[in-house]
């Protein structure tokens, strides 16, 4: 029976800017199921990133609940909260910055078992370190090695080690591949996979590139201006994609093979700013099926047809 | 078609005190009137440094160019003085590079940009001047009332079509693109490949397209050098390589991009990482990654093959003399 792990209501995260309100998420309804991948793909400032943070409490939401496990964890109070991150991890983008570049990789993974003492007793920590390296495929000569000794791909196998020595449930992997060559990036694709499937973890996938998270994910959520326009099973994305925006989207992926024909929806000029959105659908400007309501009202995220979300007064 | 561009055995290096990186190795390619190029290539392959020596723009020290020519319209350009190069920059090749946010001045007005290029190469009085600047900017999709905005008030892609307005404002016979695109979202990288492709045509230009994205060369491109460690592995027009990639690591990158019409477990992987440019291997560059690796390929790098018209390949695999045992 698939299970709800994370049950995210009215999620909300505003930022106070000079020209006024950034709304980078604005309302976002979704679950992440126990096991499960769930991608959150759009393009850059749609808000994906923020969502993201905004669940782990990186960055404090506005409003809205995020329920793990049954409770609303914005409730919680600093002490309960950092229990709680033993649980929840994420993986940054860029393994070049978020690295501290003075600690050797020892150091670097074993930094969160000193940060939550307790979890791993103190003579067993490098065990566990070496435990964590063999784990994501790290040699053991890297063990005092230095990030800039280190290649991208191997960087990012660091992150991925410091993520799960605390033995997480959920991992938000925020862009882990995006900085990566592609040779290097199916080698991390290869391993977060199974690493899933060993550990029994939970993510969500952040990610622009819409053929790596559908290669990774088991549902798919589309971005666009701090919302979901679309949320189903990766497959029906592809094979059905309702919401004008998606289909932009994703006819606009540049594919690598010849002969191909395709219709390609040309969306016209760019991304408003997320300042004092006006009320109605975040797309209004650019879709092409827009109605004199679409500018008015903003469309409900609905269950369109059985687990298929989106918001869009059309379909 | 003639050659526009044709460079031999070009070899590059940075050389500092503790070590030499050889960027670019005994390359050789060539692109035609009126032909687009696709470069593809992984991170430190050398493509950026090709497009530098082409422009004669390498830094230097600890750039170098130790050997080679390119010919461009039968004129070798490293035998060139810099006054005479200076002639050709912007002129007859001009360059776009990956980042608009950083390639445009932010205290100069866009218009001002596009006449500065046209300025260095054209005696024009000043309100010619401004119409030809302002049909450029018209000619990317840029209403010409903005002719007076500065950078930062262009999006990213916007910037990006200024940056292309320059490059095309003398009508140059080569535009060297380097990564133009990987900066933009997919929806804006769509707009700004078909106006590179529209602009093309109706100027007739060459293009010498950098990439790593192995869709973008499908959709644009007629030509495609696949780069490894500084030297060209296989090379051919795009509908051959794509139907019938040869070499193991162009095999192997088209098996590692996650397909959208397909599912798979597990991805293909190419073992190993990119070799350091300080310390290439012996032989073929590629062979302590590859699968199908021979005794000859550690002592030998193997000379560019013609397979079917038009399609080389440097790989001992496909050297008769080598399979037949001799």
């Amino acid at each position: 029976m698939e299970r709800v792990l994370i049950d995210v209501r009215d999620l909300k995260k505003y930022f106070n800017t000079k020209q006024g309100t950034l709304h980078a998420v604005d309302g976002l309804n979704f679950q992440v199921l126990k096991g499960e991948t769930l991608g959150l793909v759009g393009e850059s400032g749609c808000g994906k990133s923020t969502t993201g943070r905004a669940i782990l409490r990186l960055h404090e939401p506005t409003s809205g609940e995020v329920i793990y496990d049954g409770e609303d964890i914005l409730k919680y109070n600093n002490k309960k909260m950092k229990e709680m991150r033993r649980k929840m991890q994420i993986v940054f983008q860029d393994p070049y910055s978020s690295l501290n570049p003075r600690l050797s990789v020892f150091e670097l993974i074993a930094d969160p078992l000193y940060v939550n003492k307790g979890v791993v007793p103190k003579n067993q920590i490098e065990e566990k370190v070496k435990y964590t390296m063999e784990l994501v495929g790290l040699e053991k000569r890297l063990i005092n090695s230095y990030p800039h000794e280190l290649d991208g791909g191997r960087r990012q196998r660091v992150g991925i080690a410091r993520a799960l020595v605390l033995n997480p449930e959920f991992i938000v992997l925020d862009e882990p591949v995006s900085a990566l060559d592609v040779s290097i990036q199916s080698q991390i694709l290869n391993l977060l996979d199974e690493l899933q499937e060993k550990l029994s973890l939970t993510y969500i996938f952040v990610a622009h590139d819409l053929s790596v998270v559908k290669h990774i994910s088991d549902r798919i959520a589309v971005m666009y201006l701090g919302n979901i326009v679309e949320l189903t099973d990766y497959k029906k994305i592809f094979e059905d994609p309702l919401h004008p925006y998606t289909q932009a989207l994703l006819s606009a992926i540049p594919i690598p093979k010849v002969g191909i024909k395709r219709e390609r929806i040309m969306l016209e000029g760019d991304v408003p700013s997320p300042i004092n959105p006006g009320p109605g659908c975040v797309f209004y400007g650019r879709c092409r099926n827009r109605k004199d309501m679409c500018k008015e009202v903003k469309p409900e995220f609905e269950e369109k047809k059985p687990g298929h979300f989106v918001a869009c007064h059309i379909v | 078609m003639g050659n526009l561009l044709e460079i031999k055995n070009l070899s590059i290096e940075y050389v500092t005190d503790e070590r030499t990186n050889k960027a670019v190795n005994n390359l050789n390619l060539k692109i035609r009137e009126g032909e687009t190029l696709g470069f593809v290539g992984e991170t430190g392959a050398g493509k950026t440094t090709t497009a530098l020596g082409i422009m004669r723009l390498v830094p230097s020290p600890p750039g170098r160019i130790v050997s080679g020519e390119i010919i461009f319209e039968g004129e070798n350009l490293l035998e060139k003085t810099e006054k005479e190069m200076r002639e050709i920059r912007g002129n007859k090749i001009s360059m776009i590079f990956q980042d608009p946010m950083t390639s445009l001045n932010p205290i100069m007005t866009v218009g001002e940009q596009i006449e500065e290029v046209i300025k260095l190469h054209e005696d024009l009085p000043k309100d010619e001047l401004r119409k030809r600047a302002e049909a450029m900017l018209e000619t990317v999709g840029i209403r010409k009332e903005r002719f007076d905005d500065y950078p930062h008030e262009f999006s990213g892609g916007m910037k990006q079509r200024v940056v292309i307005a320059m490059g095309l404002a003398c009508n140059p016979k080569l535009i060297i693109a380097d990564e133009p695109t990987t900066a933009l979202d997919v929806t804006i990288q769509a707009q700004v490949l078909e106006l590179m492709k529209e602009l093309k045509v109706k100027f007739n230009t060459s293009m010498l397209l950098i990439t790593h994205d192995l869709g973008v060369v499908a959709e644009t491109c007629d030509y495609v050098a696949i780069m490894y460690a500084g030297s060209v592995l296989e090379y051919g027009n795009v509908e051959r390589i794509y139907n019938n990639p040869l070499h193991p690591y162009t095999v192997g990158l088209f098996n590692s991009i996650p397909s959208l019409d397909e599912d798979k477990d597990k991805l293909d992987v190419i073992p190993g990482t990119p070799p350091d440019p300080a310390n290439l291997p012996t032989g073929c560059k590629f062979h302590p990654r590859c699968s199908k690796c021979m005794e000859i390929c550690k002592q030998k790098m193997p000379e560019p093959i013609e397979v079917e018209e038009g399609h080389y390949v440097s790989c001992f695999l496909y050297d008769k003399d080598v399979k037949e045992g001799r």
